[in-house]
């Protein structure tokens, strides 16, 4: 037990205490300067805190001159981090314009083979401006479902122009004044639009009912199996006063009374302002 | 004589290459910082201190351990003395092994270099909280450690290669 004691104090000892050939102070001195260089850090004194700026100072010069290969390999990996960043961007937006110019170059082949078709099959190109109008009046009378324009002959309005709310159908001009005007609102029972439910092309007519819902009509029940809740109509263009592909409603089907009506997406309750479209012949390629 | 000058000074730095290295690491705040992951230092400094001590202490003279710590503590921020504290410990305690054990393994260098940084983190954590008044995250001292000790084997084997080519 002594003996082993007496081990460890002589190894203790030897490794405190005893100097190496080179060192000029003791490990057991170092470890007491340090230990005084802490109790005077605690204690603040201006000396201390003069040695530790001065310190400061020399090491924060040597730290910068140290720190450059650091820096450099920093500098490097996050060069290296970007461009491989840049690259896949890069990369990705690339396929994306190539799978955008092939949707472009596809839809300029379809809009000339549409213009193409037409032509073929004698369809007049409609082009068409818009007039926006307030609305000054709004009927709610159970015979007659129409609203006041502040826009009439003055501004070009005429006889059977369209009339949308945001991009959806309202209605049709039914009277015009000089500085007034009259849509009878599709909702109303003397409406009948040409319309085409999409996607299956589908043509029918749309109907008011004197509710806030039309009806489809002249629609053949052969079709009726085909038809979903997931189907819109849009106008057709057919008699040629409206521009094909406004959007007019959804279709619903009434189990009840097996008809089928039209959820309008306008809401006529809501409306302040308008669009006129003004139908314009225009040339071969439908422009003016 | 000129050429023999330049290769004396050339083999002393070799030879003092681990001092050298533990220096520009200390000035470095060498803790892989520029790679950013979330918990995730390790304390070269220790290993460096507790391999060269324990295998050649004539190449890391106490002396330059004790100026490379003040130099730790200016970078870090650390009050003046603890780490040159903490690396003479290191030192000290090395010197006691190679007193006391005949027969050196890698696994028994593990094993105390393991308890030799517990009781250096705890002697730490007490100075800083007790006579600093510091906050200290005991998660990032705990982890810091954990990885110290995972990485002592790697750097063991780098070290050990290194030691025949400065020698």
């Amino acid at each position: 037990m002594v003996r082993s004691r007496d081990d460890f104090v002589i190894a203790f000892r030897s490794a405190f205490l005893k100097k190496k050939a080179k060192d000029k102070f003791s490990l057991f001195t170092l470890i007491i300067a340090s230990i005084v260089l802490l109790i005077l850090t605690n204690l603040n004194l201006k000396i201390i805190n003069n040695l530790e700026k001065g310190l400061q100072d020399i090491v924060y010069r040597i730290s910068v001159v140290a720190s450059i290969p650091e820096k450099k390999i920093q500098d490097y990996y996050l060069k290296a981090k970007d461009h491989l960043a840049v690259y896949e961007l890069k990369t990705k937006e690339e396929n994306l314009y190539e799978k955008y110019n092939a949707e472009k170059l596809a839809n300029e082949y379809l809009i000339s083979e549409n213009n193409r078709l037409r032509k073929i099959i004698g369809e007049q190109q409609l082009s068409q401006d818009n007039i926006i109008a307030k609305v000054l009046l709004d009927r709610e009378s159970p015979f007659l479902n129409s609203i006041i324009l502040n826009k009439g002959s003055k501004d070009n309005i005429e006889l059977g122009m369209a009339v949308v709310d945001d991009d959806y159908l309202v209605g049709k001009i039914v009277e015009v004044n000089f500085l007034t005007s009259r849509v009878i609102l599709v909702t109303d029972i003397n409406s009948k639009i040409p319309g085409i439910i999409e996607p299956l092309g589908i043509h029918s007519i749309v109907s008011g009912s004197g509710k806030n819902e039309g009806t489809v009509e002249y629609l053949k029940e052969e079709y009726y199996p085909k038809i979903n809740d997931d189907l819109n109509i849009f106008t057709s263009g057919i008699a040629g006063i409206f521009k094909p592909g406004i959007p007019i409603g959804k279709l619903k089907f009434d189990n009840k009374n097996k008809i089928f009506s039209v959820n309008f997406f306008s809401d006529f309750t809501q409306l302040e302002y308008v669009k006129v479209l003004i139908s314009n012949k225009g040339d071969e390629n439908g422009q003016k | 004589m000129g050429k023999s000058n330049d290769s004396s000074i050339f083999s002393k730095l070799k030879f003092y290459g681990p001092i050298i290295i533990l220096l520009i690491a200390n000035l470095n705040e060498f803790d892989l910082n520029y790679l950013k992951p979330d918990y995730f230092s390790f304390n070269f400094s220790f290993i460096l201190i507790f391999f060269w001590s324990l295998k050649n202490p004539q190449q890391v003279p106490t002396l330059m351990i004790f100026l490379c710590g003040l130099f730790n503590d200016v970078v870090t921020s650390l009050p003046i003395g603890l780490s040159s504290f903490n690396y003479l410990l290191i030192c000290g305690v090395t010197a006691y092994l190679r007193n006391i054990i005949l027969r050196p393994n890698f696994i028994n260098d593990w094993m105390f270099f393991l308890i030799t940084i517990l009781i250096l983190n705890s002697i730490n954590y007490l100075i800083l909280q007790i006579f600093f008044d510091m906050e200290i995250s005991q998660i990032n001292y705990v982890i810091n450690l954990g990885f110290t000790v995972i990485f002592f084997p790697l750097f063991f084997y780098i070290f050990k290669n290194l030691q025949k080519i400065l020698i």
